[in-house]
């Protein structure tokens, strides 16, 4: 039956394919998304490109959640769409979602107290039954030991502080091991060391091939890492590229709608983002 | 002791990231639970043949229990010897259909009680409490007022889960918002829903005549004390229904946990989930409901007791639930029975005396945690 979508020709618990090298993941097309009256993403367009990670940045209400979301399938699109491995989004089954991406809420409350180890296990769900169910030990202490987060493994999640639960969240991201990863504002609660961690991990993520698009509002995290840059303002796609080509004063200034200055890193080269401040009197 | 207050809520310092090998703790712990689980369950079956024997050997006449072990391996073929005529109708005709249907209506309330609790994502919903049970006895109560017969015995029963599940669709569909469930709203919608449900049994009760009367009095106190074999045919189906269907619903309930998003994201269709464990839920209420009235916060206590000593994961607590909820259950049932002789104590009554005080410092334990309920 060639009329069938493709995702529905396939058997619903055989494991994906892992992406080939450069593979448009998820590609979203004049996507527009209204949330109640309000518009908040017009004709948006972009490529999720497995190896690279791809970073969603501007200025709060700018519409970067909700392109997450309807790229991990909460949001309907009102028109346009998003096609993920192929397929529209629509046409897979809440499984056959799972075993092909993972999503990072910004908050991660939990309504009993399961130990940080359980949560990090619960990734492991979209694959009870299929031959990758015998990686779940691996996938689990893997995911535990990158996130350093293996030391509070047997400690209950609520009694753990934000930054140890933003680490564990992203854990059981990890351990679901698909391969686009949906990340919304993963550095929010961590200090230095542990953006900069989190950050790493997303590398080499990427270097191993899967697709990691990363919701942050620290532009030289964006800078640092991403290897693509896509700039929201007002629901609109403002400007897409390498950070060097995208991150700029100009555009940084008018989409922020405050003086900003960019300034190579004497040593890496990569641009440092300031805001402009008044000299203190 | 509460389990969140041994850990400090401080953020490891970088420098002091785990240096010991991981796997072998994580096993460890693992293993750890693992024999918690199987003593609690092997103590709670014990306890469960104990209250068992208990129940059959106590009352106004006494029975030995070398006497019930010949009578029962009589019946079952196995050799014994039937038990003069007095003491054998005592214990086939009285005790037995009340014990069986004790720890059917205690397996079905705690089991729909831990249900509950995961669906709701909220650890205060219990049938009792959020009004499903006096949905259920409407049902139950309308159809003796009505002089209903239309599917013999089993009219009691449907007419209870047809109710019960009304009921819970409503406090599902009121208590709600943004897929999650606060406590204050769930809570206060249990009130309106007790108060409503209260009010219309209230009606059947002044239209009813005496000997209805007397069947109705009984469901708002809670008993046991009209058990027959054809009561536990009655509810036998609906109990059994939900108690085998339950279990299948324990992983999907721990994904639960992390909110309904995050479970559809790893891949549970929450929509289907939501609507099936709501019937499942119905079911068991209604099984309870239709022979037993309403015996509020067995569903409350046991599935709590049992997360504080063995966690919160649902493979353990549902039939653990279900198993420690007829075990309170017998115990309650023989405690009314005995305990003001020659008189005999309103189950219902009993459960709540025991509960509320539970319910009481549950609710100013999550006040505390939350840091009041704004």
């Amino acid at each position: 039956m060639s009329l069938l979508p493709a995702a529905l020709r396939r058997d619903r618990t055989a494991p994906p394919p892992p992406p080939r090298p450069g593979e448009v993941l998820a590609r979203a097309r004049e996507l527009t998304v209204r949330l109640g009256p309000r518009p908040v993403l017009h004709d948006v367009d972009l490529d999720v490109t497995a190896g690279h990670v791809l970073a969603l940045v501007g200025p709060n209400g700018a519409g970067k959640s909700t392109l997450l979301g309807a790229l991990a399938g909460d949001v309907p699109a009102e028109s346009g769409g998003i096609a993920l491995a192929g397929a529209p989004l629509t046409t897979w089954t809440p499984r056959q979602l799972a075993m092909r991406r993972a999503v990072l809420p910004q908050s991660a409350p939990l309504a009993f107290p399961f130990t940080a180890g359980d949560v990090v296990r619960m990734g492991r769900a979209p694959w009870a039954g299929t031959p990758l169910a015998d990686e779940d030990d691996a996938a689990v202490a893997e995911a535990m030991a990158v996130t350093e987060t293996t030391g509070f493994a047997d400690r209950p999640y609520p009694a753990l502080s934000g930054g140890e639960r933003a680490r564990v969240a992203l854990a059981r991201v990890l351990a679901q091991r698909a391969a686009l990863l949906l990340l919304d504002e993963p550095t929010a609660a961590l200090d230095l060391h542990h953006q900069e961690l989190v950050l790493r991990v997303c590398r080499e993520q990427a270097a191993a091939g899967k697709a990691i698009v990363i919701v942050l509002h620290d532009l030289g995290l964006a800078a640092a890492h991403a290897d693509r840059v896509a700039v929201l303002a007002a629901g609109r796609r403002t400007a897409y590229g390498a950070p060097a080509d995208v991150l700029t004063a100009d555009l940084l200034s008018e989409v922020y709608r405050h003086p900003v200055e960019v300034l190579p890193h004497p040593r890496t080269g990569h641009p440092l983002i300031h805001p402009l401040r008044d000299p203190t009197p | 002791m509460q389990r969140g207050q041994c850990a400090q809520s401080e953020e490891v310092p970088p420098g002091a990231a785990p240096t010991t090998p991981p796997p072998a703790g994580a096993t460890r712990s693992r293993t750890h639970t693992l024999t918690r689980k199987t003593l609690l369950t092997l103590a709670l079956t014990a306890t469960l043949l104990a209250i068992t024997l208990a129940s059959t050997t106590t009352g106004a006449y006494h029975i030995p229990a070398p006497d019930i072990l010949a009578s029962t391996a009589h019946r079952a073929h196995l050799g014994g010897h039937p038990l003069p005529r007095v003491p054998e109708s005592v214990l086939w005709d009285v005790r037995l259909p009340r014990l069986t249907l004790a720890l059917l209506v205690g397996a079905s309330l705690g089991c729909a009680g831990a249900l509950m609790q995961g669906v709701f994502g909220n650890p205060l919903a219990e049938p009792g409490v959020i009004g499903i049970s006096s949905g259920a006895a409407v049902g139950a109560v309308g159809s003796i007022a009505l002089g209903l017969t239309f599917a013999g015995t089993w009219t009691v029963t449907v007419c209870a889960f047809a109710a019960g599940l009304l009921t819970v669709l409503l406090v599902y569909g009121l208590s709600r918002s943004a897929g999650r469930t606060e406590v204050v709203t769930l809570v206060l919608t249990g009130i309106a829903v007790n108060a409503f449900c209260g009010a219309l049994i209230g009606l059947c009760v002044f239209y009813a005549d005496n000997s209805q009367l007397t069947q109705i009095t009984f469901w708002q106190l809670g008993s046991l004390a009209q058990a027959t074999w054809p009561k536990v045919l009655a509810v036998l189906p609906c109990a059994a229904a939900g108690l085998l269907a339950a279990p299948f619903f324990a992983r999907r309930l721990d994904l639960l946990a992390l909110g309904e998003r995050q479970a559809g994201h790893l891949g549970v269709d929450v929509e289907r989930m939501r609507l099936t464990l709501v019937c499942v839920v119905a079911l068991l209420t209604a099984a309870a409901v239709a022979v037993a009235g309403i015996v509020a916060f067995v569903g409350l206590v046991v599935p709590h007791l049992l997360r504080m000593a063995a966690g919160p994961g649902h493979r353990f607590l549902v039939p653990g639930s279900a198993l420690g909820g007829a075990l309170v259950l017998a115990a309650a049932d023989l405690g009314a029975r005995t305990l003001a002789v020659p008189a005999e104590l309103p189950l219902g009554v009993i459960t709540a005396l025991l509960g509320s005080p539970f319910f009481f410092w549950l609710l100013r334990r999550t006040r505390a945690r939350q840091g009041g309920w704004a």
